[in-house]
């Protein structure tokens, strides 16, 4: 391709997206029929500005699906994963089977013979891992428990790949089968050998990620090169996958792979928030050549036999997902949800249908109007969960009783503090003490590398970033606290925090009275500054050496704070720009103070009660 | 007195709580911890100075209740009751289990002993006067934490009027009040009274 096409092309699709996605999330259909529909309107079909080379887009979008199980795997620790063993490949592999059986079984009763049937219904039971989990994150459902078990399915799915690349060709029912090459570069080693190989490569992933890669990160974190982070970070996810691809595994499962094992990683959110804006932009030009690649010629010339076939796709596989889910014991709103989330067709589906017309096991007639299907299914999806979402959730209340565990993930820290220096460090050491785990993030690196040894959360970034906040949970936590020493920087975090959380209530740490004056004139109330308690606590000391009595000092700095913090807030309002006014007004403050302890009424009332001085003149009268 | 050695091994461990806001500016009060203080076998213990944020140390309070036969509450008379952290003390030291309960022993037996000074006259304390009950009477709920605790008693040790007195006044009932804290760290003394 020449790079004027290139680039043509990509402003094509940049731009389709540009103009149908915000459209589409205002009119409250999702991102991902807003790609869609792009697609649909740039395509063949439509204004005809992409066509033939669909497919090679399709091969690079795919990227995006691997990207997005990279990530997915940043989220699954471990023990996560172990705790989901029993819906991934109980109720993934029912799934599986079930549709596979189902809508064979539908295709037997249309006349097909048992072998395309059969091949056909286990390709049909793939759902699209990218449309489902991108949607739900969306609108926050990942983590309800029809989210954990759509979850879970579309893990075994994405697993019960590589035995359907092996097993659908004995299927074939045509002659001249293995025409044409389709394993692995392994495919000439005996199958024991291939195996090995292939738990070599998984356990390599394993052991290189515990333990080769924090230091090779902690090496170019150090450079503090932002680009050359996101580079090692791109490498890493194209590495895995390439490595995964060769020993015959497929790509995404090997950057899922990948993922899980950095999830414990102090680096996790730092990944996280380089990889987002890329694998967002690919997976949204998946989805716009999903769009341009629905055959609307094939559905013209067949509409009632692709309507009627996309429709069954969907009813059988929502029957099966609604049964499995009443075994599973989902309640009623969660097993609706989780059948109409995953009743689509999936990316898989292109790639075995694909897969599976060379090895002559299906006719190619029919594979094209299969492929249509499950486009036409995937265009209609979210619509499908406009439906739960508008119509069907309001009606459907959860089953209290047995709802209660939804939704505690210890992911979600309540608090995050960004600056875990002297200051910070303090709030988050009594914090724990009193049982609140604090997401922690820092810029300084051997800070970071210090406090992880000692067992803490923390993570390296920098707190004004969005994407980082994102990573952190500030959509999630419940206080937001800010004690960096940079008296820039902690502007502008407010200033992201304020704008992307509005509800994220924020306490912050200021220098002095005139960065103080700048959180007044942000609306943050909860302002405190750096100096002034040790300085108080000192004060309060003096007083004492002086002859004080230790309530009464206490009094006394409690008094000055009051006043203090008073004056702060309505020194705030006077522009700071205008000098004569302001110091004008911080003299008068001053003497107002002075005559404060003099006479504040409160102070005055307090001595009546405790000393009688002013009874005892009274009385000497 | 001629047996003064069988004195010594005789003395009582005498504890003075002293809780007043602001002691800087009681001519009363200072004059009263001035006189017991530093006498042998008492320990002057200021709650205002040790806990001026009324962050309680409740096992230490609970230590020195154990190493002490008489509990003396000194304070002014706020409101017919104690100054504010007085009752956080309460609250906070006198434990279930440790002053009261089935298993609360620990202060059977220590003498309790208040000192207050008060505002109005000797005659405003009477069901006549303006304040209408005795100092007795409204120190009932003192004397029924000492009865619950197992405290012994005693008659409450008060000065009234002390806007009004002058400079020799209040050394005569300084005076007084150091005579009442000798008694009650020589039992013989105040069994022979």
């Amino acid at each position: 391709m020449h790079l004027e096409t290139f680039l043509a092309q990509a402003f094509v699709y940049l731009f389709a997206a540009v103009i149908s996605v915000p459209l589409a999330k205002r009119l409250g259909f999702g991102s991902v029929l807003g790609y869609l529909i792009a697609g649909m309107a740039i395509g063949p079909f439509a204004l005809k500005l992409v066509g033939g080379e669909g497919k090679d887009v399709m091969h690079v979008a795919e990227f995006g699906v691997v990207m997005m199980l990279f990530m997915v795997g940043l989220e699954l620790r471990p023990s996560l994963l172990w705790r989901l063993r029993r819906p991934i490949f109980g109720l993934g592999g029912m799934q599986v089977v079930l549709t596979g059986v189902v809508i064979g079984g539908g295709f037997l009763l249309l006349r097909y013979p048992w072998q395309p049937a059969l091949a056909a219904g286990l390709i049909f039971a793939m759902s699209s891992t990218a449309i489902v989990i991108q949607s739900l994150a969306e609108k926050g459902w990942l983590k309800t428990e029809a989210g954990q078990a759509s979850f879970s399915v579309l893990l075994f799915q994405d697993l019960a790949v590589i035995p359907l690349l092996a097993l659908l060709p004995l299927l074939a029912t045509g002659e001249g089968s293995a025409s044409e090459d389709h394993a692995g570069p392994l495919a000439h080693l005996p199958v024991w050998a291939q195996a090995l190989i292939t738990i070599g490569a998984v356990v390599a992933v394993v052991i290189a990620g515990r333990y080769l890669l924090r230091p090779v990160m902690r090496y170019i974190a150090a450079s503090k090169m932002r680009e050359i982070f996101t580079a090692s970070a791109l490498a890493l996810v194209v590495g895995v996958a390439v490595l995964m691809q060769s020993v015959g595994l497929s790509p995404a499962l090997g950057a899922f792979l990948g993922g899980v094992v950095l999830a414990d990683s102090e680096y996790r959110h730092e990944l996280e928030s380089n990889l987002e804006p890329f694998k967002g932009l690919l997976l949204g030009i998946f989805f716009i050549a999903v769009g341009a690649g629905v055959d609307f010629g094939l559905i013209a010339a067949q509409p009632w036999t692709v309507a009627g076939l996309t429709l069954g796709l969907l009813l059988a596989k929502a029957l099966v997902l609604f049964v499995l889910g009443m075994i599973f014991k989902l309640d009623l709103r969660d097993r609706t949800l989780f059948a109409l989330a995953l009743a689509q067709g999936g990316e898989f589906c292109f790639v075995l249908l694909g897969f599976t017309v060379s090895r002559h096991v299906l006719p190619a007639e029919f594979a094209a109007q299969l492929t249509a299907v499950v486009a036409l299914s995937m265009a209609v999806s979210p619509l499908l969960l406009m439906l739960y979402e508008k119509v069907l959730a309001p009606r459907l209340t959860h089953d209290k009783a047995k709802h209660k565990q939804d939704e505690i993930d210890e992911h979600d820290n309540p608090v995050i503090i960004a600056g875990y220096g002297r200051f910070g460090h303090i709030i988050g050491r009594v914090l724990l003490a009193n049982g609140y785990r604090a997401t922690v993030i820092d810029l300084d690196h051997d800070q970071v590398e210090f406090f992880r040894k000692l067992g803490l959360k923390v993570f390296y970034g920098d707190a004004s970033r969005l994407d980082l906040l994102h990573a952190a949970g500030a959509g999630q936590a419940k206080l937001f606290i800010l004690a960096i020493d940079d008296e820039k920087k902690s502007l502008e975090i407010v200033d992201s925090v304020q704008r992307h959380f509005p509800q994220l209530p924020i306490l912050v740490r200021a220098a002095g009275r005139l960065h103080a004056y700048e959180f007044v004139h942000r609306g943050i109330n909860a302002i405190y500054r750096e100096t002034l308690d040790s300085s108080l606590e000192m004060t309060a000391d003096a007083l004492r050496r002086l002859g004080f009595g230790a309530y009464e000092a206490r009094r006394a700095i409690r008094l000055f704070r009051k006043h203090d913090e008073e004056t702060v807030r309505e020194m705030a309002s006077i522009s700071i720009k205008d000098e004569g006014r302001y110091i004008a007004e911080a003299r008068q403050r001053a003497d107002a103070l002075n005559a404060l302890f003099k006479q504040d009424p409160d102070l005055d009332r307090a001595s009546l009660g405790w000393d009688n001085e002013a009874r005892r003149s009274n009385a000497d009268e | 007195m001629n047996h003064g050695t069988m004195q010594r091994i005789m003395l009582r461990r005498v504890l003075i709580l002293f809780a007043h806001p602001m002691p800087r500016k009681s001519r009363v009060n200072r004059a009263l911890a001035a006189a017991v203080r530093g006498l042998d076998g008492v320990t002057f213990h200021d709650l205002y100075e040790s806990y001026p944020d009324f962050h309680i140390d409740v096992e230490h309070e609970k230590a020195l209740l154990l190493a002490h036969d008489v509990i003396v509450l000194q304070h002014p008379f706020y409101w017919y009751s104690a100054p504010a952290l007085v009752k956080e003390w309460l609250d906070l030291v006198l434990e279930y289990g440790f002053a009261y309960g089935e298993t609360g022993t620990a202060l059977h037996g220590k003498h309790w002993q208040q000192a207050i000074t008060t505002g109005g006259p000797e005659d405003a304390y009477q069901s006549t006067g303006y304040n209408r009950f005795t100092i007795r009477q409204l120190l009932a709920p003192f004397e029924q934490t000492a009865n619950l605790c197992g405290m012994p008693y005693q008659e409450p040790f008060a000065i009234h009027g002390v806007l009004q007195m002058s400079r020799s006044q209040i050394e005569a009932e300084a005076l007084r009040y150091r005579a009442l804290i000798e008694q009650l760290r020589n039992p013989e003394v105040s069994d022979a009274s």
